[in-house]
């Protein structure tokens, strides 16, 4: 019995930090916020890290490694909030690699590994639909229809769209039809579109009914691992706050009623971080928890998440609600983690809907 | 117990009624502000001002002020403006102005004319306002003051500014604090907007830098300035609270549960969201019937007891719970922004919620944070003794 991460995932995860302090601390972040350029330095020294191939296949120009070492590469860059397509970019290769062709693989995954391409999956659906089994766009080769909350789809080179019958097809950049308009949401570190086709050619992955599931659940183990890493950073925020702002003489934090909510928050954040390992690793090892688990961790961490957000305005009184504050960027990711691929409550009941103890 | 109005009141609400029939709504662009006139020439608003004052002055009578409510609420008819001019300012004055600084600002300020900022919280005083540094000294005729004031909401907009500043600094903390009216129009006052979280500047920084203010634009004595504040804090917290607002977002609330779709169906018919509605709801009847009481107990004279010191808390807490069903609703619009209101955009109907779920948490701090109003409950409210850092640093 080991339940820990390694010194690799460790280091991996110091490594990333150090990078994202370098090169995005909070005062990059909030110039970005006012700019809805891509990033390429920052995405290319993340590159330099072999962030993007992490988990594809060596054979296929990657590292070859695990759900959970993408796992703790989120929760670091949720720590961070580094801003960019990472998410996207990994449930696109990941889905590539579970449903594509040895031709598609060969032809798209290496410039994926080295992040030399960009790509991002298309699953939203409006109406907030993002359940494979329920998704109503059609076609084959071509497509004609819509899709919604797609993340960086204005920098991707290849999207991974979510058809009729969980089926999963791939839309190149610039290909006939396609067209992306920016979705106004508040997260600014990862910004979404809406994406029309209009006969727009689709190459179809041959397992792709199989894979899109295990890629929504990977998603949602890394929306928890990014979630935990938030939290987290929101809590270490506000108890710096309270250990220097004084009022009446002393520093907050010596209020017991500012402290035991502190101390509650705490309770919202630490425990969560074996929830979101566990869910991660059950993606590779445990095949007969992986979905259940991921939906677990989604809605019980993303939930806990925006709640530590609203605490984290709270304890730092007026100036926590200004923009210039850094909670709000922190804030609104959480706003992004619990609403991308389905809500809390959804992930609930499908999470009972598979429970054991429900039968 | 009888909620039945005697028939003296049934008539003066037949009066409202026809008063309301005749004249909302109107047509024209100052549609509002002559109706405004003609209410208060009815005697239907702003009651408890003089007419030299710019009010109808009228007898106390809160039954008939809360009939005058319902039925303008009914009617959808403009009613006292918000603002914190008429709502704060002018009740303050009021209470503790002299003659020349009623007649000067009063009117105006009822009108919408004057625009008013609340000169309050600086950037080390805000739950402790009472450590404010701001400083003020009578030089020759005139205060000349100098600091800085921060969270000022429509100071932007603001002709004057109702400001609490430090002129005895060697009194104890809370008895060297006056209350001064400043022109934000001179040199000195410069005011940069802080953007809110929701991305629109609504409040700002004030920097006062050798302001100038006439000696006698200090409302109550010097020193004073504490107590009259606290005037104005009373009058704020009559003006939060409304029991029909928070009806008004369960009202909302549920139409947006009836419009979209959760698990196959329209959420108003899924079983945890009857739950939740039916949970705020009784908060929300809560509310309203607390309300009745103390307006009954107000119509005898007497204290409604320790629930006016809970109506903020109650207010923003019940807000909370109803952004945070919002946002469940919602579902992927639930990451949407505010919306570019600044930009002159209008929001769409999910945007403006998730504006509600943000606002609702500078509503929380505004005015005095959730701790704080604990406190102000357990101690005011339970008798139990003070806050120890809080006590030591008043002396
Ligand atoms: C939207 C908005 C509009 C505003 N408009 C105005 C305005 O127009 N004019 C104006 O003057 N001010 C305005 N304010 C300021 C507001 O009154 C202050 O923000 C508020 O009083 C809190 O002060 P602070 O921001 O300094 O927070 P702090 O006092 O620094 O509080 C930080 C944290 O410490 C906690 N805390 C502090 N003391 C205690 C204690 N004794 N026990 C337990 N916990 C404690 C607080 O609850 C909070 O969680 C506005 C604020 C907001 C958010």
């Amino acid at each position: 019995m080991n339940f820990d991460l390694t010194e690799e995932q460790r280091m991996l995860q110091e490594t990333v930090g150090q990078l994202a302090e370098r090169q995005c601390p909070p005062t990059e972040i909030h110039k970005r916020l006012e700019s809805d350029e891509h990033d390429a330095a920052l995405w290319s020294s993340l590159s330099g890290l072999g962030l993007p191939g992490l988990a594809i296949d060596a054979a296929h120009g990657g590292a070859g490694l695990e759900i959970l070492d993408l796992a703790v590469v989120s929760e670091t860059l949720g720590y961070h909030a580094v801003p960019g397509p990472f998410l996207g970019h990994v449930l696109a290769a990941h889905a590539i690699g579970l449903g594509g062709s040895e031709e598609q693989k060969k032809s798209w995954l290496p410039a994926l590994a080295s992040g030399e391409r960009i790509a991002t999956i298309a699953f939203g659906e409006a109406g907030s639909v993002w359940d494979p089994e329920h998704w109503s766009l059609s076609g084959s080769g071509s497509l004609t229809g819509e899709k919604t909350f797609v993340p960086s789809a204005a920098d991707a080179d290849l999207i991974v769209v979510g058809l009729t019958g969980g089926q999963l097809g791939v839309v190149e950049k610039g290909a006939s039809g396609l067209a992306i308009e920016p979705v106004d949401c508040a997260d600014l570190t990862r910004r979404v579109f809406h994406v029309s086709f209009d006969d727009t050619p689709c190459e179809t992955l041959p397992g792709g009914a199989a894979a899109a599931p295990a890629v929504r659940d990977v998603g949602l183990s890394l929306l928890a691992a990014d979630a935990f890493g938030g939290s987290h950073r929101l809590l270490d925020m506000c108890v710096e706050y309270a250990k220097t702002r004084e009022q009446f003489g002393v520093t907050i934090g010596s209020f017991q009623g500012l402290k035991h909510q502190l101390a509650n928050m705490a309770l919202d954040v630490e425990p969560n971080r074996g929830l979101y390992w566990f869910a991660a690793y059950a993606q590779d090892h445990a095949p007969e928890e992986a979905q259940r688990m991921a939906a677990i961790a989604k809605a019980h961490i993303t939930d806990r998440y925006m709640q530590i957000g609203r605490d984290s305005v709270e304890a730092h009184g007026g100036i926590g609600f200004t923009w210039e504050c850094d909670v709000q960027i922190w804030f609104k990711r959480a706003m992004f983690d619990r609403a991308f691929l389905g809500t809390p409550s959804e992930h609930r009941e499908r999470a009972v809907q598979l429970a054991p103890w429900a039968a | 117990m009888d909620l039945t109005y005697d028939s003296e009141l049934e008539s003066f609400r037949d009066e409202v009624r026809s008063f309301l029939e005749e004249n909302w709504p109107r047509q024209g662009d100052d549609a509002v502000q002559a109706f405004r006139q003609r209410a208060i020439e009815a005697g239907y608003l702003y009651r408890h001002f003089p007419r030299k004052y710019g009010g109808s002055e009228q007898e106390a009578h809160p039954l008939k002020g809360q009939i005058i409510r319902e039925e303008f609420g009914r009617a959808r008819a403009p009613s006292e403006p918000l603002g914190i001019g008429p709502s704060m300012l002018a009740p303050t004055l009021l209470e503790r102005g002299t003659e020349w600084q009623k007649e000067k600002f009063i009117p105006r300020t009822l009108t919408g004319e004057l625009i008013w900022c609340q000169g309050y919280s600086e950037p080390g005083s805000g739950s402790d306002l009472a450590s404010l540094r701001t400083k003020g000294e009578l030089v020759g005729d005139e205060w000349v003051i100098n600091g800085q004031k921060v969270w000022t909401s429509g100071a932007h907009l603001a002709d004057y500014m109702f400001c609490l500043v430090r002129t005895e600094p060697d009194a104890p903390k809370h008895k060297g604090i006056s209350y001064l009216l400043i022109d934000m129009k001179q040199p000195g006052v410069e005011v940069r907007p802080l953007r809110t979280m929701t991305g629109t500047a609504d409040f700002n920084e004030v920097f006062l830098n050798d302001v100038r203010t006439p000696r006698d634009w200090i409302v109550g004595e010097r020193g004073e300035g504490w107590l009259v504040s606290r005037t104005t804090l009373k009058h704020e917290r009559n003006s939060i609270g409304g029991a029909r607002r928070t009806e008004e977002s369960l009202n909302s609330l549920a139409r947006l549960a009836k419009k979209t779709m959760r698990n196959g169906r329209p959420a108003i018919e899924d079983p945890e969201i009857r739950q939740r509605l039916a949970t705020i709801e009784g908060y929300v009847q809560a509310h309203k019937y607390s309300g009745f009481r103390q307006l009954t107990k107000d119509a005898k004279g007497e204290s409604p007891g320790i629930i006016t010191l809970m109506m903020k808390l109650f207010s923003t807490n019940l807000q909370h719970e109803v952004s945070k069903l919002s946002l469940d609703l919602l579902g992927a619009d639930g990451m949407l922004s505010a919306g570019d209101a600044h930009l002159g955009k209008p929001a769409s109907d999910a945007q403006s919620w998730i504006g509600a779920y943000m606002y609702s948490l500078g509503i929380a701090v505004a005015g005095g944070t959730a701790n704080i109003q604990r406190n102000v409950i357990g101690e005011r409210g339970l008798g139990l003794p003070r806050d120890a850092a809080a006590k030591r640093s008043a002396k």
